[in-house]
């Protein structure tokens, strides 16, 4: 059965339902009056009808830029969107740090390591280090998070025993080399050291790493578990909502996008 | 010039703080050396090829010294002592040679070690005659072709192929920009070597290798006879290998380098000591090499509030310009770094950036200066973003900035398509025609918010200038009063690539550097 329609639209340009956009991209070619027909031509072919090229630029000598504005036949009924949006969007830099300032009211504080035998950084620097990764700054540029990089082949003991001291929120261990399933012993070891400096818990525990998921972290007992491609924006939402949910501030079952899953 | 605001005196009060802070720090610096300062000696010797799986032979040969425990006498004095054994290849004698008891790699008989040091010394002075007849090739070529006027236009091409790079380095230049910069691979900085060859599959960029920047360069040098207008060409000395980079960009004939005294410690967590000897090398090099300087304030801001740390842009300021002045770099090098991020919802912002470019100006006359654009507060919408660059553009032409980078519509979304470039370039180049000379037309008035605020701004950074002489720069950074980063003298990367030189430690191209 069709669903009745309810709300059928159309971009706007200047008039309703004139299904006007404007669009702008480049195509390799000189700038000639070929170039902007060809313009035209590639606009109609994705389907839109009273196609004028309103600007046709020289952006290099074999580059033409075009700014065209053109209408579409298209339409839709809007009351058929579904979206559900009990999910929490993910926070921006500056407005997770407001929410930061606002919601928990003080510096979180994070210490990462790259622990046991493993040398390389290169996962707890994206995620920490001030400069971040992909564009997406660290945890160290957030004025909301305190956060402190012990670097590599950190004891375990350490790790936590240089957090307690500076009542850490959150650890995060890096597990980046995993031969012989070298990853996952020393992951365990870390979770039976927190359980006897007596944090685990109390402390969120997050593990990361190229071969690392969620379910395998839950597995080992951490609190959440980040795999490749996660960005520091990521990790620094996780953080904020764990710690409200269990300051009592967020609702258990809230869930927002980008966590783990 | 748009105002004195200050007096001369408290300016050159200053200059002499930022003198009392970098003094002790060059006790630090003449006492080391590093690894990736004596691997830059061998790549001046012509050592620059790479061995089995890429590791370069400048690594291969230091890391044997420093096994040997010898590196603390200088890689020149081993290279000498390795070519006296006759072998067929510098990398040959220097495994042979480390391959000999501890008892055999003592010090020659005197008037032997004079021979050799002479006949060394002798080879550094060709090899640096090589590279300034290299460079001479670059200076005649500006000349012939000269710039456009300042600012100087500077746009980014990150595609992560040099050979991708190289076409849309050229599409930007017939465009109108005058400064190519070519961004360099996620985390190059952190490599304690300088990898080898062209890079087709760069991470977020390319790295920085001697074979990527002949690379561009070549294709630049045509682009520039094409355009009859000289393509400057930018790139990275930071990170753990400062001075090997700023070698090959010498070598290369590159006309700016990004390269800040303190970046690398605050904002990739390379050790303090590290930094502070490898960025000077790096600084003699600039300085022979003509190669202008871009330093890294800007940072500063999009880290901290760019209202509330403006004064630690300014103080750090005239502490770059220190250290590289004692560096030996002049005026003209000194791309000195700043930019255009005060929160846009503010009131005020256009007088408040003004105030701060004007600022910088004001103190740093007769440097080219490095303006960068909005990137913190940069949102999706492409025609604000654009309406925002643009002001950018107005402050940069307003207060004579040297280099200007230009903001990109679509910054905090992706790599600059061809045509963000072209559109930046337009409007940067409309508003560069049409307000040049402003700054003499309008006169900023004393007691009006412009003047007050560059006031507030530089009382508040002789303040930061004061603490930092009365507690030492290490200190200093170890509070956190740059960036809002804390960094620990002891800290970061590279620590295990700093030694104590011997008293017989030899570096002809530091003593013939210094000396020039």
């Amino acid at each position: 059965m069709v669903k009745p329609s309810k709300q059928i639209i159309r971009p706007y340009g200047d008039r309703r339902d004139d299904g006007v956009v404007q669009l702008s991209f480049t195509l390799p070619v000189p700038l000639s009056e070929k170039a902007k027909e060809a313009a035209a031509v590639f606009t109609r072919k994705m389907g839109f009808s009273d196609v004028k090229v309103a600007a046709a630029e020289r952006a290099a000598d074999n580059y033409t830029f075009f700014i065209v504005y053109a209408r579409s036949g298209m339409y839709l009924d809007y009351a058929e969107i579904d979206v559900p949006e009990v999910v929490v969007k993910k926070m921006s830099f500056d407005d997770l740090n407001a929410f930061i300032k606002e919601k928990v009211g003080r510096r979180i504080v994070v210490f990462g390591a790259c622990t046991g035998t493993d040398t390389h950084t290169v996962g707890i620097d994206a995620i920490l280090n001030m400069k971040g990764y992909a564009g997406d700054y660290g945890l160290e540029r957030y004025p909301g998070f305190e956060a402190f990089n012990l670097g590599s082949q950190v004891p375990n003991e350490d790790l936590i025993k240089k957090a307690l001291a500076k009542n850490a929120d959150a650890i995060l261990v890096s597990q980046v080399v995993t031969q012989r399933d070298v990853h996952k012993d020393n992951s365990r070891h870390f979770i039976e050291a927190a359980k006897a400096a007596g944090i685990h818990g109390k402390v969120q525990l997050l593990l990361g790493g190229p071969r690392v998921d969620h379910k395998l972290a839950l597995e080992l007992g951490f609190d959440a578990g980040f795999g490749p491609g996660t960005k520091p924006s990521d990790v620094a939402n996780y953080i904020v909502h764990a710690l409200l949910k269990k300051e009592g501030k967020e609702p258990q079952d809230m869930h927002f996008q980008g966590e783990p899953t | 010039m748009p105002g004195p605001f200050i007096e001369d005196a408290q300016i050159a009060h200053a200059r002499k703080l930022a003198e009392e802070i970098v003094n002790p720090i060059f006790d630090l610096i003449r006492r080391n050396t590093t690894v990736s300062i004596e691997r830059t000696v061998l790549r001046f010797f012509g050592i620059s090829g790479a061995g089995a799986r890429g590791v370069p032979l400048a690594n291969l040969m230091v890391d044997k010294l420093k096994a040997a425990g010898v590196l603390n006498r200088g890689a020149a004095y081993w290279y000498g002592r390795a070519l006296q054994l006759g072998a067929k290849s510098p990398l040959e004698a220097v495994e042979r040679l480390t391959a000999l008891p501890t008892d055999k790699l003592g010090p020659l008989p005197a008037e032997q070690e004079q021979r050799l040091r002479a006949e060394v010394r002798e080879e550094a002075r060709a090899a640096l005659e090589d590279m300034k007849a290299r460079l001479a090739q670059r200076d005649a070529l500006r000349q012939q072709f000269p710039m456009s006027p300042a600012p100087h236009k500077y746009v980014i091409v990150a595609t992560g192929n040099i050979y991708d790079d190289v076409d849309q380095a050229r599409a930007a230049a017939q465009a109108g920009a005058d400064v190519i910069a070519v961004i360099r691979s996620t985390a190059q900085s952190l490599l304690d070597y300088v990898p080898h060859g062209a890079t087709t599959e760069g991470y977020g960029g390319t790295y920085a290798t001697q074979e990527n920047f002949r690379i561009m360069r070549e294709a630049l040098d045509e682009e520039s006879r094409k355009l009859k207008r000289y393509i400057q060409l930018t790139n990275y000395s930071s990170g753990l290998c400062m001075s090997e980079i700023a070698f090959c960009a010498a070598y290369e004939r590159l006309d700016m380098l990004l390269n800040d005294a303190m970046y690398g410690i605050l904002f990739r967590d390379i050790n303090m000591r590290r930094t502070f000897i490898d960025q000077y090398f790096s600084r003699r090099i600039c300085a022979l090499a003509g190669i202008i300087i871009n330093t890294g304030e800007d940072n500063y801001i999009t880290t901290a509030d760019a209202y509330d740390a403006a004064h630690t842009v300014i103080a750090s300021q005239f502490i770059n310009e220190c250290f590289a002045k004692r560096a030996g770099l002049k005026d003209w090098q000194l791309g000195i770094g700043h930019s255009y991020e005060i929160d846009p919802y503010r009131d005020d912002t256009l007088l408040l950036e003004l105030s701060q470019a004007m600022l910088v100006r004001r103190c740093f006359p007769d440097a080219p200066l490095k303006y960068m654009p909005p990137t913190k507060h940069k949102e999706t919408d492409i025609f604000f973003s654009h309406a925002y660059d643009v002001m950018a553009d107005l402050v940069a032409i307003w207060t004579r900035q040297g280099i200007q980078l230009l903001g990109m519509m679509t910054e905090a979304m992706h790599t600059p398509l061809l045509a963000d470039r072209f559109v930046a370039l337009k409007s940067a180049n409309y508003i560069h025609r049409a307000a040049r000379g402003i700054d003499e037309e309008f006169t900023v008035r004393e007691d009006g918010k412009i003047a007050n605020r560059a006031r507030e701004v530089f009382a508040q950074a002789m303040k930061l200038l004061q603490e930092c002489r009365d507690e030492g720069m290490v200190a200093a950074i170890g509070k956190g009063h740059f960036g809002d980063v804390k960094r620990e003298e002891t800290g970061g990367k590279g620590l295990d690539g700093v030694l104590e030189k011997s008293p017989d430690y030899f570096n002809p191209f530091l003593e013939i550097l210094e000396a020039a």
